[in-house]
């Protein structure tokens, strides 16, 4: 699990004046779900496409399984698979077509067991255009994977679909990494990425403003967290003395909700005073900051790691 | 089967099964063999002995420079060329295969023409088959080159309409399909040699309708290879996988190139 699959090392990519990339780099490890986060133009799609092979790069190297995507486009074919933002076929070719060509190209038997997986059986001779958002991209994640490929590139896999179809395809992507696949999931959908991504980097400016578990980013952030405490008595609207590291208080309904920048030593004081107080805790909930939240803080300060 | 053989396989049906190619490959050119048949044969009988070779130049024509271009834009901008790249087909493959399965629907309708043509309106079948394939088969490769370079050339589904009809009405009118290349009047016949259609219908004439008179059939027929060989060899030069990256080997108007053969031929024709 620790060896690296992926290596990024200062990659530096350009369009003319304008620089997409700024000497990024990070390792993805074998068999990691990882995600790559940022808003529009911070240098996401230009990261991915330079690591399938589509664009020349303009300074460091990048290399997957030890291949050099841009020198290496033969190998480069039998190491990844890439599910295109974009549909990528033809809407005339039926879904056993598809198939059949993508895995002629690929030198491997036809992967039909792969179009029952994804639940695509009574759509066989179902043209492209025929299919549902959601089927176009189970079929779009089949064809990526149909030569099993050891690297898979999600590019917003779920981007439009519906809940069950978004389930149907993490369901396919847990599946995948199970078996051993290293996936890069790009994606806009933080909570998304926070479910999925063993690990996660966002991308600021051509930079990387945050990288680290999912975990990991919400606790560094400068996001409060906020607890909810319900007692039978009420005895918090009667406290006079301040908590300590708690921010701000709301009341909300039977709830007293503090927001903490240190959640530990705020509960203990809480459940100590409400212990003194005689009264009885009926409901405790902490809830932390999210992926989306310390998403925001990082990009809209425009805050470096 | 490999997957080139696949590939061809798989295009030849889409041209079948796609309403756009199925007008431009079958429908149009078989919709105007019956309409020009019937009209331009009782106005002007002497088409009837051109018919056969008018209508497939046609149908090459209307494949080629109509159908073809359009779906090679559209899917260079729906991203499906980059997905090919993604999955190892050959820029090669992207390009040969549009042209090889034109050919092919362009053949198919050249062979009801030329078996009923001769029934329906009493018109001339050729009198060197072997001639009349071959002549076909040139001609067929010289405009599917130009459809290619056309589709790789274009910027937009829109130019691709504007760089097809440059080629095609002129063809249409001045090429010897409507009138024979003799009626023209002396600037228009100089214009008309820089049409393939001109050398296409009279490399017919020469290799396969029995008309020597005024022909140079051998001439026309290595002007039309080499005018296929460099537009596909330019179209596999200024190939592009897609609209977004601009990786292209050298500036579109170099496929002016490919019209080198066909201005040797005016100058042929004006020196001669």
């Amino acid at each position: 699990m620790n060896e690296s699959i992926i290596q990024v090392k200062d990659f530096r990519k350009t369009y003319g004046s304008f620089v997409a990339v700024d000497g990024i780099s990070f390792d993805v490890r074998r068999g990691e779900i990882f995600g790559l986060l940022g808003p529009n133009g911070a240098g996401k799609t230009s990261t991915l496409e330079s690591l399938e092979g589509l664009r020349r790069t303009d300074g460091g190297s990048l290399r997957i399984a030890g291949i050099d995507p841009s020198r290496q486009a033969r190998q480069l074919r039998a190491v990844i698979g890439v599910q295109l933002q974009t549909s990528g076929l033809p809407d005339s070719f039926r879904v056993e077509e598809a198939m059949r060509f993508f895995c002629a190209y690929h030198g491997v038997a036809t992967r039909d067991d792969l179009i029952e997986r994804v639940g695509l059986s009574d759509k066989r001779r179902a043209q492209y255009h025929e299919l549902s958002g959601g089927q176009q991209r189970r079929l779009a994640l089949a064809l990526a994977v149909a030569h099993k490929p050891p690297v898979v590139f999600l590019d917003e896999p779920t981007a439009g679909l519906d809940v069950a179809s978004r389930a149907m395809l993490h369901e396919l992507m847990r599946e995948l990494q199970v078996g051993g696949t290293t996936i890069l999931l790009a994606t806009h959908d933080m909570a998304e990425a926070s479910q999925m991504a063993t690990r996660v980097a966002i991308l600021l400016h051509g930079r990387i403003a945050a990288i680290g578990t999912p975990m990991e980013l919400t606790a560094t952030g400068a996001g409060l967290t906020k607890i909810s405490v319900y007692t039978e008595a009420d005895c918090l609207a009667r406290a006079d003395a301040a908590f300590p590291a708690v921010r701000q208080v709301q009341r909300q309904e039977n709830y007293f909700v503090y927001f903490s920048t240190d959640v530990g030593p705020t509960v203990s004081a809480l459940i100590t005073y409400i212990q003194a107080q005689g009264d009885t805790l009926v409901d405790l909930r902490v809830e932390r900051p999210t992926l989306e939240d310390r998403f925001l803080e990082i990009t809209t300060k425009g805050t470096a790691r | 089967m490999n997957a080139f053989a696949y590939h061809f396989s798989f295009d030849f049906r889409v041209g079948i099964r796609n309403k756009t190619l199925m007008l431009m490959n079958y429908l149009f050119p078989l919709g105007c063999y019956v309409m020009f048949g019937a009209l331009l044969g009782s106005i002007n009988p002497g088409f009837l002995d051109t018919i056969v070779p008018a209508m497939s130049v046609f149908a090459v024509l209307s494949g080629a420079l109509l159908g073809m271009p359009d779906t090679l834009v559209s899917a260079r901008e729906a991203g499906i060329f980059r997905s090919y790249k993604i999955n190892g087909v050959p820029a090669l493959s992207i390009l040969a295969i549009p042209v090889l399965t034109s050919m092919l629907h362009a053949l198919l309708v050249t062979v009801i023409i030329a078996l009923t043509a001769p029934v329906l309106f009493d018109g001339a079948a050729p009198v060197n088959w072997a001639g009349f394939l071959l002549v076909f088969l040139v001609s067929a490769f010289a405009f599917a080159g130009i459809g290619a370079l056309i589709g790789v050339i274009s910027s937009s589904t829109r130019m691709t309409v504007l760089f097809s009809q440059l080629v095609f009405l002129p063809s249409m009118i001045l090429g010897g399909l409507m009138l024979p290349f003799s009626m023209l009047p002396p600037t228009l016949a100089k214009v008309a040699l820089v049409l393939p259609t001109t050398y296409a219908m009279d490399a017919f004439g020469g290799l396969a309708m029995g008309q020597t008179a005024g022909t140079h059939p051998w001439l026309s027929a290595a002007i039309l290879v080499a005018g296929g060989v460099l537009a596909f060899g330019m179209s596999i030069f200024l190939f592009s996988w897609d609209s977004k990256n601009a990786t292209r080997k050298a500036h579109p108007a170099w496929a002016v190139l490919a019209w080198l053969p066909y201005l040797f031929g005016l100058g042929w024709s004006l020196l001669g």
